[in-house]
């Protein structure tokens, strides 16, 4: 293993204070198993699953709770064995405070798994492989919850990037993964490496976290071409098209993706869990939740999907009424409910600081002072931004100034000194030009269906005017009469009939 | 005196030579101002407009004939961008044509349905599956909410049902925050 | 050479026909509520203009002096430049449909707009020869395609401002107009080569 030399740096970005060695202090910790686990039946990008259980079944630590429909979805599972107590819509982890389908285990006590069977990856073909992967339930674990076997589906790539930098402040879920379970990371890396044929692996991990570096280094001094890449602390560096240009100096132009231009990323959770999938058969089922914040004893935790986070909290040390934000301070949202299971993308809890709160207090007005511009990592202009979203005028925003670029990283609504929070309105004018564009569709098709029906209704009356015509043209004068006499005598009969009927 | 006439006289009806001839060779046939109002319409199809259909009321707005605030599903935004491709002054929506209602589609209770076709023809995207004396459906990704099945129906079985907010269209609200009062 | 120059920035700048000799204020308040409308207008005012002030010279050096007509120019004037809007007018109906509706009664009162009959006077009262004329046109066309411009810009910007409810459309426009030209004001002694 080597360093790889040239460093490169993106423009802008900022450096907050890390808050990380309040939750490094202590191993990752195992709490005992929850009575209840609400598992949301979707916790990925994509179609929502099937169900295959119902209620009052038995269901198996690992056993499949929802199949995957279409390419783009992903499986769930059991955490633990357990009781389907309920399946119905139920608070989730959501900005909207919406409620979501989940499933409801009553746990048993006895942690049984189902049989597992691990994958022998020599002997099977790539296409076998990313069907199972799809049963297997791994999302991107970085927080974007991607279903990693749509990105395994590449070919010709030639550098794997790996994402341990966890730039966000607060958050060690990564760095003490990498720490503990260090070779499970490394089986992820190698994996990968064998399944898409990579040639070189590159590890960028911010220098902020001395013990995973040495404890890689030593690990990795038996692998081939996986280099490590020390970059210095900045946010937002995890960011996957600023990881890309740090490792390789290459810019990734809008329309095209990363693996294209040959470069995969994947995060530190997802190979951990790759790994334990291929080489344990175990689907996803848990995940490491970086407690931290106002509280007690931050910590972070191997969680079961589907424990309830008070269980989380209450342990280290918070109390069930205070404001918690999942994700970090930079891009994370607050929970309108506590009341929710953990899931996939939960990579920290963070419970709200009063130094958070005094910072999002009252908007003032814009004094164009450009801080913003300074720090955008996306090369935007904030305050423009900002101002057409605040005034509502949507239609410059897409291409004059290039609003779909922005990544959300809050490095803006950081430096602002009138505490504007810039990246809501940056999400409320994205979200109103997409729903826009969806309408302008809608409306297209239902146009459309209109002009086909009032052409048809045409097409019916000249149709029946024919019709009509050609009868008419048919029958000659003679016939005419004949019907005509016809029809008399029939009029006649049946008035004879009902005057006989009558008597 | 005379030359003052002459030259004046000669001066315009050589312009008036110019622009007869400019005016053959650059005729103008049509107007595609319709196509583009017609864009910014909804296509609820509803009629609240007092047109029957969202082309007609495109039209009438062309022509000058109907005002750019009498489409409920449009909304203040859809008047807005009528004022701003017209280059006319923004009315708010009148009143006379209808409120704003939220987004619902039909539905139709099936244990009523008698099978008549009334609503049927009434649809003006053909949104209703069915046929005379079978059961009739409502394709609910093709209905566009303007109402025009209620009214024909016999039994009174279709009822419009607002579509609930999930999280799949859900979509960020304009930032607000409460004042505090500092005291 | 220099003569030339002079004329040009001086009429452009120094001498801005609507900011400082105060003529064309019709379409240069009522057409810059968009950029692109106001791209348009100055486009066939300058087109009016420039068209306007070769044939009024024309018209003045060849038919009006030679016959002691001078009684006659504002008329002809008149005349010659309806002509011109009319000719531009159809053209932009033919190839412009849009931009012809959306400028709507402002194409037509090109005609009455002060600057493009004052030009062609000041040509005449001047004595300006065939290409001072010209450039005095051109030059009159440039400085009121720029401050319409300048002016469009600014109102579109103001559109997303958090503005008072009593300032906003016409009130904010009239200062902004009034502040620009006490802006070009800047510009006096520019011409002191």
């Amino acid at each position: 293993m080597n360093i790889s030399d040239k460093i490169f740096k993106f423009f802008g970005g900022i450096k907050p204070e890390g808050h990380k060695q309040i939750s490094t202090r202590n191993p990752i910790k195992r709490l005992p198993l929850p009575k209840e686990l609400i598992i949301p039946i979707r916790q990925h990008v994509g179609k929502m699953p099937n169900i295959v259980v119902k209620i009052g079944d038995r269901v198996l630590k690992g056993q499949i709770l929802a199949e995957p429909v279409a390419n783009m979805s992903a499986a769930t599972h059991a955490s633990t064995s357990g009781y389907v107590k309920e399946i119905k819509p139920m608070n989730i982890p959501h900005p909207s405070g919406l409620p979501d389908q989940c499933i409801v285990i009553e746990t048993d006590g006895k942690d049984e798994w189902i049989r597992l069977k691990k994958i022998d990856i020599e002997n099977i073909s790539l296409s076998n492989l990313l069907e199972k992967l799809k049963h297997s339930g791994v999302v991107g674990l970085g927080g974007a919850t991607f279903p990693s076997h749509i990105k395994l589906n590449a070919n010709r790539i030639q550098t794997l990037i790996v994402n341990a930098a966890e730039c966000e402040p607060y958050i060690t879920c990564d760095d003490m993964a990498m720490q503990e379970m260090t070779q499970d990371f490394v089986d992820g890396v190698n994996l990968i490496m064998h399944i898409l044929n990579i040639p070189k692996t590159i590890i960028g991990i911010e220098d902020n976290k001395p013990q995973a570096i040495s404890k890689l280094n030593s690990v990795l001094d038996s692998s081939k071409n996986i280099h490590l890449k020390i970059i210095p602390t900045v946010y937002p560096s995890g960011d996957e098209k600023r990881l890309i240009y740090l490792m390789l100096g290459v810019k990734i132009p809008k329309e095209k993706r990363p693996t294209e231009l040959g470069i995969q990323v994947f995060n530190v959770a997802t190979l951990i869990s790759i790994a334990r999938f291929i080489n344990y058969g175990e689907p996803v089922i848990s995940r490491v939740v970086t407690v931290t914040g106002a509280l007690g004893q931050p910590n972070n935790y191997q969680a079961l999907i589907g424990t309830p986070i008070q269980q989380l909290i209450k342990d280290a040390g918070g109390d069930p009424s205070q404001e918690v934000i999942m994700g970090g301070p930079m891009m994370g949202f607050k929970l309108p409910h506590t009341d929710v299971g953990v899931t996939k993308a939960m990579n920290c809890l963070l419970a709200v600081t009063d130094e958070m709160k005094s910072k999002a207090s009252t908007e003032m007005p814009c004094i164009r002072c450009t801080k913003c511009v300074e720090v955008c990592p996306a090369q935007l202009q904030p305050q423009e931004l900002y101002w057409h979203a605040k005034s509502k005028q949507f239609e410059k925003l897409t291409d004059d100034y290039k609003l779909f670029d922005c990544i959300e990283c809050g490095c803006c609504s950081y430096v602002c000194p009138s505490n504007i929070p810039l990246v809501q309105y940056y999400r409320y004018a994205k979200s109103e030009i997409r729903e826009q564009a969806k309408s302008s569709e809608i409306a297209d098709i239902a146009r459309d269906r209109n002009e086909f029906r009032l052409f048809r209704l045409e097409r019916e009356k000249k149709e029946r005017a024919e019709r009509n015509a050609q009868r008419r043209a048919q029958v000659s004068d003679e016939d005419k009469k004949k019907l005509i006499e016809e029809k008399k005598v029939a009029i006649e009969a049946a008035m004879k009939r009902v005057e006989e009927n009558e008597e | 005196m005379i030359e003052a006439i002459l030259i004046t006289l000669s001066i315009t009806i050589l312009i008036g030579l110019v622009l007869g001839y400019a005016s053959i060779k650059l005729k103008t046939t049509g107007d595609p101002i319709v196509d583009k109002i017609d864009k910014i319409l909804p296509q609820t199809q509803c009629g609240q407009c007092g047109y029957p259909g969202c082309k007609p009321y495109a039209t009438a707005i062309a022509n000058g004939e109907a005002d750019i605030n009498q489409c409920p599903p449009g909304g203040d935004d859809g008047i807005h961008k009528l004022a701003d491709l017209l280059g006319v002054e923004y009315k708010p929506l009148n009143a006379e044509h209808g409120e704003p209602k939220p987004k619902s589609v039909a539905i139709i209770d099936e244990s009523t349905c008698i099978g008549c076709t009334l609503c049927i023809q009434a649809c003006p995207v053909d949104a209703i599956v069915g046929a005379a004396k079978q059961m009739h459906t409502i394709i609910e990704k093709e209905c566009t909410g303007c109402e025009l099945c209620l009214p024909p129906c016999p039994v009174d079985c279709i009822d419009m049902q607002v579509i609930p907010e999930t999280t799949e269209n859900w979509k960020w609200k304009y930032p607000i925050y409460k004042i505090e009062q500092q005291n | 050479m220099t003569e030339y120059l002079l004329i040009i920035i001086s009429v452009v700048l120094v001498n801005n026909i609507v900011l400082t000799k105060i003529l064309g204020l019709c379409p240069f308040m009522g057409v810059s509520k968009k950029l692109d409308t106001s791209v348009s207008m100055s486009a066939a005012t300058a087109f009016v203009l420039t068209v306007g002030s070769i044939t009024s010279w024309l018209v003045n050096y060849y038919l009006l002096i030679p016959y002691g007509l001078e009684y006659l120019r504002t008329i002809s004037f008149i005349v010659i430049i309806a002509a011109v809007v009319q000719f531009t007018e159809m053209v932009m109906e033919k190839n412009y449909p849009y931009l012809y509706r959306v400028l709507g009664i402002f194409l037509p009162l090109i005609t009455t707009n002060c600057a493009v009959l004052g030009i062609p006077l000041l040509n005449a009262q001047l004595s300006h020869n065939l290409l001072e004329a010209a450039l005095f046109g051109l030059g009159g066309a440039l400085g009121f395609s720029l401050v319409l411009i300048l002016f469009a810009s600014l109102r579109e910007k103001f559109e997303g401002a958090d503005t008072p409810e009593l300032m906003r459309g016409s009130a904010l426009a009239m200062l902004t107009a009034g502040l620009m030209s006490l802006s070009f004001m800047g510009f006096i002694g520019l011409d002191r080569l």
